[in-house]
C-alpha cells in the first residue's frame, strides 16, 4: 500500500512543480503550489499508517498554513490586479534590478 | 619658586606679561574681523572704474601723455558723482584698531623700563605649553624677552601705532574699513610672534603669518586683477625663501638636536668653525632672508607690493616685515659668525642689492615705486652690516630706516591722498601716484613737504640726521672688517675676503650717492617746480587732516634725532652718551661680534671714522646739491617723449634691468609649460585614468548583477528548483559513494 501512495504523491508533486514553472497565470501557479502541498500531505498520511499518529498532526498543520498562505497570496494577487489589470506573471516585474 | 634656582632678574616684572603683547592685536583682529564679517554685505567697490578708494591706480609703466587732458570738461560731465558711503562700525573699529596696538606699545614700554632697570645678561624665556613633542623633538610655545626682541617690539608697536592712526584718515571712506584694520591687527600679532618667539618654529609661525597678512593687504583692493596678482606674486616668491628657512631648521635639528635659540647658542660651539655644515645652514637662512627682505634674486615682489594701501607699504613693506630677515641674521648671529663664507655671501648680495635697487630708483616715476626700490636698497645696506658681523650697525640702521622710511611712505600716502581727492573734486581720472602729474605741492602741503625733506635728508645721510649715524656705522665697521676679521681671512669664490669687503665699501659709497640723487629727484618732482595737476585739481589740493599729519610729525622728530641712539665714541658732541644701542644689544650679539673680530673687542679708530664719515657725508650732500641744480629747470617726462631716442642705459634702468621679463622667460613660462604638458596632460591623465577605470569596473559589475535580478518570479522559481535538484543530486551521489 505504501509504495503506491508514495508514487501517486510523487506524481502529484511533479505536476505541481511543472505547473509552477511553466504557467504564467498567477492563479494557476497558486493552484499548483496547493497541489504540491497536498502531495506532501498525502505522503504524511501514508507514512503515519506505518509510523504512528504524528504524520496526521503535521497534515493539519500544513493545511492551516496553506489556508493562511492562500488568503495572503490571493489578497496580493487581487491588489496587484487592481493596480495593473493583469494576472500574468511575466508582466509583474517591479523588483527588476 | 624652586629654591636653588637663580631667579631671572626679569621674573616678577612686567616681562611676565609678555604673552599679552601679541594677544592684544590678536584680540583686535578677532573683534575687527567679526565687525568686517558683520558688514561684509558689500566689501570693496562695486565698480573699480568709479574709484571709491584712493591710490588704487594701476602702475603705468610708459609715459602717460593724456594725463593732462584728464580734466577735460566732457569727461567731467560724464563722470557720475560718487558719494562715498560711511563704512559700517567706523567709530568702533577706529577705537579698537589703533587702540590695541597702542596698549601693546604701553606694555612694551613697561617691559623696556623693567629691562633697563635690571639689565639682564640672559634672555628671559617664558614657556607656555608644549606644541610638538615627538621623539627628540621638543618644541614649546615659548616667548623670549631679550634686548634684541624688545627693540624690535618697540619698533613694531611704536611705528605700528603711528601707522594705525594714519590709516584712520587714509582709509576713511574705504568700504572695507573694518577688514583693513582686522588685517593690520593680525599683521602686528604675527610680527610680534616672529620677534618674541623663543625658538625657530615659533619664529617661523610669525614669519609665515606676516607673509599671509602681506598677501592679504597687497591684494586689499582685490577687485582689480593687477592688485590680486601682486599679492600672489609676493606670496609665491616668499615660498622659495621659506624653503630655505625650513631646510635650515631641519639641518639645525638633525645636528644640534634643538631648535631653541638658547639651545642653539649653547650648542653652536660644537660646530666646526667655517665648516660645510654651518655654512650650509647659514646660506639656507639667508635664502629665507632674500625672500622676506627682498634681496637679489627674490626682491621682485616688493616693488609690485606697492599695489596695497600706502600705510601698508609703510608698515609692512618698509618698517617691519621686510626687516625680519635682518632680525633673523642678528638672531642667528653666532651661527653666521662661525661661517665667514656665508657672511661674505650676505655682504656681497646685500651690497649688490643696495647698488642695483638704488640705480633702478633713479628712473622710476611712480612715487611709491621709487620708495620701494629705495627700501630694497636700504635693506641691502643692513645685510652688508649683519653679514660682516656688525650686528649692532645693522639693527641700528633697521631702526633708523623704520623711522625715515615709514615717514617717507606716509608722506607719499598723504600726497597720494591729496592728489586723489583733488582728482576726485575735479572729476578727473589721473594717476595720483605719478610724479609727472605732481609738482609744486610745497605751497599746498607745507607740513608734508617739510617732514618729507627731513626724511630725505635722513635717508641720504646728511650729518646729524638718523641715517647719517646708522649708515656711517655700517660703512665704518665694514671698513674695519675689511682690515681685520675672520671674513677678511676667508676666501669667497677664490677671491680674498678683505678685497671683497673693500670693494663693497666702494659699492656702498656709490649707492649712497644714488640714494641722495633719487630722493632729491623725488622731492623736486613732487613738491617743487610748477604745478602739473591742472587748474581745477590744483585748487582742490590741500593738506591731509591732523590724524594723518600727526604721525608724520612724530616720525619726523624720530628721523631727525634717531641717530643719537648710537653715537660713535669719537663723535665730537659733548653730552650725548655714546653707543647706547651697542651697549643695549651687547648681551645678545656681543659674543658673535667678538668671534668675527678674532676675540679682540672692536674699538673704532677715531681718525678713520671721522674721515669715512666726512667722505660719505660729502658725497650725499654733493648728490643732493647737484640734483637740485640739475633738475631746477628740468621738465619731467621730457626725456620720455615718444620718438626721441632714449639712451640705452636709461631704457634699461626704467625697465628695471628686465629682471621681471627674464624671470618670466626663464622660470615662469617653462614651469607653466611643464605643468601643462607633463603634469596636466601626463600625470593628471594617468590619475584620471585610474579613477575612471575603478568607476567603469563598478558599473560593469552592477550591470551583470542587474541582469540576474530580472524581477521575473518564474526565473527565480527555476533557479530554486535547479538549486534543490543540485543539492539533492549531490547528497544522493555522496550517499552512494
Amino acid at each position: 500500500m505504501l509504495p503506491e501512495s508514495l508514487a501517486i504523491s510523487a506524481i502529484l508533486f511533479a505536476i505541481g512543480v511543472v505547473g509552477v514553472l511553466t504557467r504564467r497565470n498567477v492563479i494557476i501557479v497558486f493552484m499548483s503550489v496547493e497541489l504540491m502541498l497536498n502531495a506532501v500531505n498525502l505522503t504524511f498520511v501514508a507514512f503515519s499508517r506505518e509510523y504512528g499518529f504524528a504524520g496526521q498532526v503535521f497534515v493539519v498543520l500544513v493545511m492551516t498554513v496553506a489556508a493562511a498562505e492562500a488568503a495572503v497570496g490571493l489578497a496580493i494577487v487581487i491588489a496587484n490586479f487592481r493596480h495593473r489589470h493583469t494576472v500574468d506573471l511575466q508582466a509583474i516585474d517591479l523588483l527588476k534590478g | 619658586m624652586t629654591p636653588g634656582l637663580v631667579q631671572h632678574p626679569l621674573a616678577g616684572t612686567a616681562a611676565e606679561f609678555v604673552w599679552a603683547l601679541p594677544l592684544l592685536p590678536l584680540l583686535g583682529f578677532v573683534v575687527n574681523g567679526a565687525l568686517a564679517l558683520a558688514s561684509s554685505v558689500r566689501i570693496g567697490p562695486d565698480n573699480p572704474a568709479t574709484d571709491a578708494h584712493p591710490a588704487a591706480v594701476p602702475d603705468v609703466a610708459g609715459p602717460a601723455p593724456t594725463d593732462a587732458e584728464g580734466a577735460h570738461p566732457t569727461d567731467a560731465a560724464q563722470a557720475p558723482p560718487v558719494v562715498p558711503a560711511r563704512p559700517a562700525f567706523r567709530t568702533l573699529v577706529t577705537v579698537i584698531g589703533p587702540g590695541v596696538v597702542a596698549l601693546a606699545l604701553a606694555l612694551a614700554v613697561a617691559i623696556f623700563v623693567a629691562m633697563a632697570g635690571t639689565s639682564p645678561t640672559t634672555p628671559f624665556v617664558q614657556t607656555y605649553f608644549p606644541w610638538m613633542w615627538v621623539g627628540d623633538l621638543h618644541i614649546n610655545v615659548a616667548f623670549q624677552v631679550d634686548q634684541l626682541s624688545m627693540l624690535m617690539v618697540l619698533v613694531i608697536t611704536g611705528i605700528g601705532t603711528l601707522i594705525h592712526l594714519f590709516s584712520v584718515g587714509y582709509m576713511r571712506d574705504e568700504p572695507g574699513y573694518a577688514r583693513y584694520f582686522a588685517y593690520l591687527n593680525l599683521f602686528v600679532f604675527f610680527m610680534l610672534v616672529l620677534v618674541l618667539g623663543a625658538n625657530y618654529p615659533i619664529l617661523f609661525v610669525g614669519w609665515e603669518g606676516v607673509g599671509l597678512c602681506s598677501y592679504l593687504l597687497i591684494g586689499f583692493w582685490y577687485s582689480e586683477t593687477a592688485n590680486a596678482d601682486a599679492g600672489k606674486k609676493a606670496f609665491i616668491v616668499n615660498r622659495i625663501g621659506d624653503y630655505g628657512l625650513l631646510m635650515a631648521m631641519f639641518l639645525l635639528f638633525a645636528n644640534l638636536k634643538t631648535l631653541d635659540f638658547v639651545g642653539v647658542t649653547a650648542a653652536a660651539g660644537d660646530l666646526v668653525p667655517g665648516g660645510v655644515l654651518v655654512t650650509t645652514i647659514c646660506l639656507f637662512l639667508f635664502l629665507a632672508c632674500t625672500g622676506k627682505s627682498a634681496q637679489i634674486p627674490l626682491y621682485v615682489w616688493l616693488p609690485d607690493a606697492m599695489a596695497g594701501p600706502t600705510p601698508v607699504s609703510a608698515l609692512i613693506h618698509a618698517a617691519t616685515m621686510v626687516t625680519a630677515g635682518v632680525y633673523l641674521v642678528a638672531r642667528s648671529a653666532l651661527l653666521f659668525a662661525l661661517a665667514p663664507v656665508a657672511g661674505l655671501t650676505v655682504c656681497v648680495i646685500g651690497g649688490l642689492t643696495a647698488l642695483f635697487a638704488a640705480s633702478i630708483a633713479l628712473t622710476q616715476w611712480d612715487i611709491k615705486k621709487v620708495l620701494a626700490y629705495s627700501t630694497v636698497s636700504q635693506l641691502g645696506f643692513m645685510f652688508v652690516a649683519v653679514g660682516c658681523g656688525a650686528y649692532v650697525a645693522g639693527v641700528f640702521h633697521l631702526v633708523a630706516h623704520a623711522f625715515f622710511k615709514a615717514l617717507l611712505f606716509l608722506g607719499a600716502g598723504s600726497v597720494i591722498y591729496a592728489m586723489h581727492d583733488a582728482y576726485h573734486a575735479a572729476h578727473a581720472h589721473g594717476d595720483a601716484q605719478d610724479m609727472r602729474n605732481m609738482g609744486g605741492l610745497r605751497r599746498r602741503m607745507p607740513w608734508t613737504w617739510a617732514l618729507m625733506w627731513v626724511a630725505t635728508l635722513a635717508i641720504a645721510g646728511v650729518p646729524l640726521f638718523a641715517g647719517f649715524f646708522s649708515k656711517d656705522e655700517i660703512m665704518g665697521t665694514l671698513f674695519e672688517r675689511a682690515r681685520s676679521s675672520t671674513l677678511a681671512d676667508a676666501h669667497w669664490l677664490g677671491m680674498p675676503g678683505g678685497t671683497i669687503l673693500y670693494a663693497l665699501y666702494g659699492v656702498l659709497l656709490v649707492a649712497v650717492a644714488m640714494t641722495a640723487v633719487y630722493m632729491t629727484r623725488l622731492m623736486i618732482y613732487t613738491f617743487h617746480g610748477v604745478n602739473r595737476t591742472g587748474e581745477a585739481e590744483a585748487a582742490a589740493l590741500r593738506e591731509a587732516p591732523w590724524i594723518m599729519t600727526g604721525p608724520l610729525v612724530v616720525l619726523g622728530i624720530l628721523s631727525a634725532v634717531g641717530g643719537f641712539l648710537n653715537v660713535p665714541t669719537f663723535f665730537p658732541l659733548h653730552g650725548a652718551p655714546p653707543e647706547l644701542l651697542a651697549q643695549w644689544l651687547d648681551p645678545v650679539v656681543g659674543p658673535a661680534a667678538l668671534r668675527v673680530t678674532h676675540g679682540i673687542p672692536f674699538v673704532p679708530d677715531a681718525s678713520t671714522g671721522v674721515t669715512l664719515g666726512v667722505v660719505a657725508a660729502t658725497i650725499s650732500i654733493l648728490g643732493i646739491v647737484l640734483t637740485c641744480v640739475r633738475l631746477r629747470t628740468a621738465r619731467p617726462g621730457a626725456d620720455a617723449v615718444p620718438g626721441r631716442a632714449e639712451p640705452a642705459y636709461r631704457r634699461i634702468l626704467s625697465h628695471k634691468y628686465y629682471v621681471d621679463e627674464a624671470y618670466d622667460r626663464v622660470i615662469v613660462r617653462p614651469l607653466i609649460g611643464l605643468s601643462r604638458t607633463v603634469l596636466w596632460k601626463g600625470v593628471d591623465g594617468m590619475i584620471d585614468g585610474a579613477v575612471n577605470a575603478v568607476a567603469w569596473l563598478g558599473r560593469a559589475i552592477s550591470r551583470i548583477g542587474g541582469m540576474i535580478q530580472s524581477g521575473q518570479v518564474g526565473t527565480y522559481a527555476w533557479v530554486l528548483v535547479l538549486g534543490v535538484l543540485a543539492v539533492l543530486g549531490a547528497f544522493s551521489l555522496l550517499h552512494h559513494a
